[in-house]
């Protein structure tokens, strides 16, 4: 008997573990789709970034030192996420909730820069309707934006979760799958700053 | 301690989440300064700009979104090099396709 408890225990312990990389492979792939998204959208900034329809050109309205700004936000966002997770699989509870606050805030600082640039440029008179490149900018960078924003409210949806049910290994599944989420959103910045900001400056 | 191993291989260590930071700070901050301080030539800062950029992608693959080639791990870097040729063929050919369309309609 106690040894058929034991097997059963072993084989729950075995599904859960395999459950649990399932969903995670399911979400990497979801990510590899969210992927060829982007790469549309930054092939529509390729195609387009030239038309600025004898308005301004992005030498014109990039401020570099914001943009290193909300990089270094997103950068230190990246590795406060790091710190979660390694807290989270050695189950400290504490550790966890603190260091997803902190990735909350970093989070919080580069939307804000974000939402400062777009409000600064739309009352210039720089709005997305003012040129094909200013629509093919503010929706790729919009795009980013967005998902950021998804991932600010996923970590307070999760932050709730930890601090009410504890690390089951559900939640740090769930877990998981954020941590791959905003790690991804990290490597498209570095694709928009270098692409879209660096080159538009230089 | 295989467990721990394993643990520490496929989801990171605090020296390791460390490492990548500081690669990527320094990746980050070699284009920015290429650009700001003018010092270059658009062909060299163009250059920089895409190696660095590269480089970083390159280096959170690995240490932030742990790819490797483990057993286990094997199927995720194969989905994403799937995808990546998928993302090549999207942008680089619908660019060369506009680009060469509008040097044709120019002349």
């Amino acid at each position: 008997m106690g040894t058929h408890a034991a097997a059963h225990h072993d084989a729950h312990h075995e599904e859960h573990h395999d459950t649990g990389r399932m969903t995670t492979l399911g979400f990497w792939i979801y990510l590899m789709t969210d992927c060829i998204l982007f790469a549309s959208f930054f092939a529509t900034y390729a195609v387009l970034f030239m038309n600025t329809a004898g308005g301004v050109s992005g030498k014109d309205i990039f401020d570099l030192n914001l943009i290193a700004g909300g990089t270094a936000a997103l950068l230190l966002s990246s590795i406060t996420f790091g710190f979660a997770m390694i807290s989270a699989y050695k189950k400290n509870k504490g550790g966890t909730l603190f260091w997803l606050f902190i990735t909350f805030l970093f989070g919080l600082a580069f939307i804000g820069i974000e939402l400062y640039e777009f409000n600064h440029l739309i009352h210039a008179g720089n709005g997305p309707s003012a040129s094909a490149f200013l629509t093919a900018f503010f929706s790729l960078v919009g795009l980013h934006g967005l998902h950021v924003t998804a991932g600010l409210l996923w970590i307070t949806v999760l932050f709730i979760d930890v601090a009410k049910r504890g690390l089951q290994d559900r939640t740090v599944t769930r877990l998981g799958c954020l941590s791959l989420f905003w790690h991804f959103l990290d490597v498209i910045w570095i694709c928009v700053f270098s692409f879209v900001y660096l080159m538009g400056a230089m | 301690m295989s467990q721990h191993d394993h643990d520490a291989h496929s989801h990171g260590s605090v020296s390791s989440y460390v490492v990548g930071f500081v690669l990527s700070v320094i990746l980050t901050v070699i284009p920015f300064w290429a650009v700001m301080t003018s010092a270059f030539d658009r062909a060299t800062l163009f250059a920089i700009i895409v190696v660095t950029a590269v480089v970083q992608i390159v280096v959170h693959l690995k240490y932030f979104l742990h790819l490797n080639f483990t057993k286990e791990g094997k199927i995720d870097t194969l989905s994403f090099i799937f995808t990546a040729i998928v993302i090549v063929m999207v942008v680089a050919l619908s660019v060369w396709i506009i680009y060469e369309s509008v040097l044709m309609m120019m002349y």
